[in-house]
């Protein structure tokens, strides 16, 4: 009796299992399928089109100084806006995780505004701020600065948009790893800088990574909020995801595709060290 | 009062210049002409065509990311099958891609004589240009959120509880609805509400993919670029703050998902 109900159970097993392989090959082939159509196809496209007639035509796109241009401003930008949404990211994060003050949790929904307000609207604001009638245009006349279509309107309009990165990637490490050997260097007569360059910042260095790439990726790709403040003077405040829209609208589609397999490239060698620095951190997802 | 340390002042100027001055700024500009003025502009028909055009676009795609959504975390977390590592590192690609390269790629995909475009065409269904691109583009955006925010809670969830409903002789089906899905519920709407948040506001690919004419395919976004080309300055504020509003209650619909879903859990 006892063999007879452990044949049976071992069958039905065996049908289950049979089972769950169909739902799961089905279940597999349509998310796979559905990623496809939405992302993989799109994304391959952008190098079969760029080098559909051979690499010639696309290196001689590289070197049209429209491009060219638009690549050096595209680096400079992210070099200035880099470092500054570092140091206020980290500042952030460490007020945060260890210097707790009460409302911090809506300070924190504070530094997420950028991730849900429209990238138009937030440089719309900005136009609001520093453009001909704005807050500070007086200001800005009298010391003879432009900012709206110029180098520090793109500036400030990508520190909008990138705030929020560093700082998110870094209070996870923080809260994670605690305050007990800053404060064990602190008993042992370590400076407050001397515990910020020798047990902090190690100790967050992966996380710190993380966030940094995922600024650069997005200042160096930001399109709605540059596109308001920038005015896209072409040689002058054309980024290269400016470059990208304004060829596709002249039906330079070549030119536009040559761009933005750069561009492509960025977002591949983003999604690899952000897999990397996702093993050797265990962060979850920003979002 | 207390003694507050630099980098709380740090933290709170630069957020003060940084994030509060524009957005006060742009909540003053849009009250400078009265209440009668800006409801006048808020509710024109060419924005209220553009409101549809956005939110219920907005609200299909992300609906539909909902569903695959959860299908493609369920199968990342439950099954193994070859290139899993990369399938699940291409799910991050709208956040790594520049939005001007996805528009590109996909008015070129979508288009008549593109890949996917040219087997549609002859159905009569034209993608590219049309409302339907808006669409396309905002799935395109919103795909990642669901996919990551379920696929930790997913992981959490311990099989021993399934078994145990199996033990107790539940049906698969009842296993799934009655004890899998209400743990499921709160992640996967969080990340709808994420992702219709991110297609609400998205603008570098639609505008490249739509053809961007009012009462068509023209969404709030693109409008405010419009209206701020032509130096409408009040006008682009005044959808503008209507966009904003919409983008902060959503913020606030999400920090009260998040309360109700701790409080299950």
């Amino acid at each position: 009796m006892h063999e007879v109900n452990q044949d049976r159970s071992n069958l039905a097993i065996y049908h289950h299992q049979k089972q769950i392989d169909w739902g799961k090959i089905i279940a597999i082939a349509v998310a796979i399928v559905y990623l496809g159509l939405v992302l993989l196809i799109p994304a391959i496209n952008v190098f079969f089109q760029a080098f559909r007639k051979g690499i010639a035509p696309f290196l001689h796109n590289l070197a049209e100084p429209a491009f060219l241009h638009a690549v050096t401003l595209t680096v400079i930008v992210a070099a200035i806006v880099i470092p500054i949404n570092t140091v206020f990211g980290l500042c952030a994060a460490w007020a945060i995780a260890r210097d707790k003050i009460p409302g911090r949790t809506l300070i924190t929904s504070v530094i997420d505004l950028p991730f849900s307000v429209s990238p138009v609207v937030a440089g719309l604001a900005i136009v609001l701020l520093y453009g001909r009638n704005g807050w500070f245009a007086s200001i800005l006349d009298f010391a003879n600065i432009k900012v709206i279509f110029a180098l520090p309107g793109i500036v400030i309009a990508t520190l909008f948009i990138t705030l929020p990165f560093v700082a998110r990637s870094v209070i996870p490490v923080l809260e994670e790893t605690g305050a007990d050997q800053e404060e064990a260097a602190k008993t042992l007569g370590a400076t407050d800088w001397q515990i910020f360059w020798r047990v902090t910042l190690p100790n967050i260095r992966w996380g710190l990574l993380y966030g940094l790439i995922l600024t650069n990726a997005r200042a160096m790709g930001e399109f709605g909020a540059v596109a308001v403040v920038s005015g896209n003077i072409i040689r002058k405040t054309q980024t290269l995801p400016l470059f990208v829209e304004e060829a596709y609208k002249q039906y330079q589609t070549q030119a536009a595709f040559s761009a933005a397999v750069l561009l492509s490239c960025l977002g591949v060698v983003t999604l690899v060290l952000k897999e990397i620095l996702e093993r050797k951190t265990k962060i979850e997802d920003l979002r | 009062m207390k003694h507050i340390s630099w980098p709380w002042r740090i933290t709170f100027g630069y957020m003060t210049i940084m994030l509060l001055l524009p957005i006060a700024a742009l909540l003053l500009s849009a009250s400078t002409k009265g209440f009668a003025e800006f409801w006048r502009i808020a509710t024109s028909p060419i924005a209220i065509a553009a409101y549809d055009v956005t939110f219920i676009t907005a609200l299909l795609a992300a609906g539909l990311n909902g569903i695959f959504g959860t299908l493609i975390a369920w199968v990342l977390v439950r099954y193994e099958f070859p290139f899993k590592r990369i399938v699940d590192a291409t799910i991050d690609l709208p956040f790594a891609l520049p939005t001007a390269v996805a528009g590109l790629s996909l008015a070129t995909v979508y288009s008549e004589n593109g890949w996917i475009g040219s087997l549609l065409a002859p159905l009569g269904i034209k993608i590219a240009f049309t409302r339907l691109g808006v669409w396309v583009a905002m799935l395109f955006i919103s795909l990642p959120f669901v996919v990551r925010t379920l696929q930790p809670v997913l992981r959490e969830i311990e099989p021993e509880i399934e078994e145990c409903a199996w033990c107790l002789g539940a049906s698969k089906s009842q296993t799934f609805w009655r004890v899998l899905l209400p743990q499921m519920i709160s992640p996967i709407l969080i990340g709808v509400a994420l992702g219709f948040s991110r297609a609400v506001g998205e603008y570098g690919s639609i505008v490249i993919v739509a053809s961007n004419i009012p009462f068509k395919d023209l969404i709030a976004p693109v409008l405010v670029f419009q209206r701020l080309e032509q130096y409408d300055y009040y006008g682009a504020t005044v959808i503008g703050t209507v966009l904003l509003v919409v983008s902060l209650l959503i913020l606030l619909a999400i920090n009260l998902l998040q309360t109700w879903g701790r409080r299950y859990a």
